[in-house]
């Protein structure tokens, strides 16, 4: 098996993987960080979505030894302590989820999305977010969310 | 899925060697098509040979009269060139299409067109500017590269390298996208060079086509006017949940003079 080493939320880990394993089982059976959720698991719903060297990707469609040297960044690098990152407080404020589960993917995504476009509007809110899916809200608190946290990263 | 071997090659040489050593090789370019067939058990290599790591098999060069691609870029890359954007706008656009922005970090413009997915975007963007594919082998023009249903020109073996797409006067991609996937139902590139026009058809048939009559109605006027409803019969195209044949054989003519209106600006 190879060993990887990998800088997760700014911390360096080396471990051993298997060749089939996905980056998502590896973050979260082997580095226990299970705020990245495997919904499908057939790369449509985005609930896996993380940041690999900065740019967001489905962790269940890149193999862990794929990610070897990289920078990988997951939802529990978003909060600064007990500090919410602004787009997480943006969630919270605007009920951008019900059942929660596509949340972390959808939040991983809005923060690439803003940090890409700091003045992105609806519409490219709404395209951004086309490859994270969400069966309960209906999107339109999440768009309202998105709006908010973009707001509150400009500063 | 089934276990297989991992390499890790960092020259086209050493591509070749490990292809050499695996009993059943298979190129991992993006792995966003390749991955999912994996887990659903649909292959089985021995070993998966990774071209993320291989030196030089990235990036986009413009020249003069042409823009070359190296085979691992990444669609949001060719989305937001900005040599891209000015000259062959309908490519930037075409790749922005590409899935949703996570596919588009990891999927490659070499991945792509090696598949030749039926209703994959990059197939219409090849054949219908006439570009070249560029191997480790040789160089095959579009018009005989797409040679059937997820079938293309290339040897057991080959790597595509790098894909040059010759510069436009006007250029025009139109996409009519499967709402829960975005592969095209019907997707329609129309390109004109000096007197010459090319129009590509992917998503409507079992392989990407050109399709000669509106070539000639073009090119005797380039106007969406100039494109009848029934150049293309329905009998060959695609019947299946999302759409019947008669639908995807009028979606066409309907999203040809799209492109054309798009290539008119």
């Amino acid at each position: 098996m190879p060993a990887i080493t990998v800088r997760v939320n700014g911390l360096e880990v080396t471990k051993e993987v298997g060749a089939r394993t996905l980056l998502s089982t590896f973050i979260r059976e082997q580095l226990k960080l299970t705020g990245t959720h495997v919904g499908c698991d057939t790369s449509q719903c985005g609930a896996c979505v993380v940041t690999l060297d900065g740019k967001t990707v489905k962790s269940c469609a890149v193999f862990a030894w794929e990610a070897d040297g990289a920078d990988i960044g997951t939802i529990e690098g978003l909060a600064d302590g007990d500090k919410m990152h602004p787009m997480q407080e943006a969630f919270r404020e605007h009920h951008g989820l019900q059942c929660g589960f596509c949340t972390p993917g959808m939040v991983m995504t809005a923060v690439s999305l803003v940090e890409n476009n700091p003045d992105i509007d609806e519409d490219g809110i709404r395209h951004g977010l086309e490859g994270n899916i969400c069966r309960c809200t209906g999107y339109q608190n999440i768009i309202d969310a998105v709006k908010t946290g973009a707001k509150a990263m400009r500063g | 899925m089934y276990d297989f071997g991992i390499k890790n090659p960092t020259s086209i040489d050493d591509v070749k060697a490990a292809l050499g050593d695996a009993e059943d090789g298979q190129f991992l370019a993006g792995g966003q098509t390749l991955i999912p067939v994996l887990k659903q058990r649909l292959a089985m290599p021995s070993d998966l040979i990774s071209l993320s790591r291989v030196d030089g098999l990235s990036g986009i060069t413009a020249g003069g009269d042409s823009i070359s691609i190296k085979a691992m870029t990444r669609h949001a890359e060719v989305a937001a060139n900005a040599d891209i954007k000015s000259a062959i706008p309908a490519l930037a656009k075409l790749a922005g299409g590409i899935g949703d922005p996570h596919v588009r970090n990891r999927g490659t413009i070499g991945g792509s067109v090696a598949n030749n997915d039926p209703a994959a975007d990059y197939p219409a963007a090849v054949l219908g500017l006439g570009a070249t594919v560029i191997t480790n082998e040789r160089e095959i023009d579009a018009d005989n590269f797409f040679t059937g249903m997820f079938d293309t020109a290339l040897n057991e073996g080959e790597l595509i390298t790098e894909i040059s797409f010759p510069i436009p006067e006007a250029v025009g991609y139109i996409k009519f996208p499967n709402p829960a996937t975005r592969y095209a139902l019907v997707g329609v590139m129309v390109a004109k060079f000096g007197n010459t026009v090319r129009v590509a058809v992917t998503g409507a048939g079992p392989c990407v086509f050109r399709v000669p009559e509106m070539e000639q109605a073009l090119t005797a006027s380039f106007s969406p006017d100039s494109i009848k409803d029934g150049l293309v019969p329905a009998d060959d195209l695609n019947n299946d949940i999302h759409a019947s044949r008669e639908y995807r054989a009028h979606l066409i003519g309907v999203i040809a003079r799209r492109a054309v209106a798009e290539a008119n600006g």
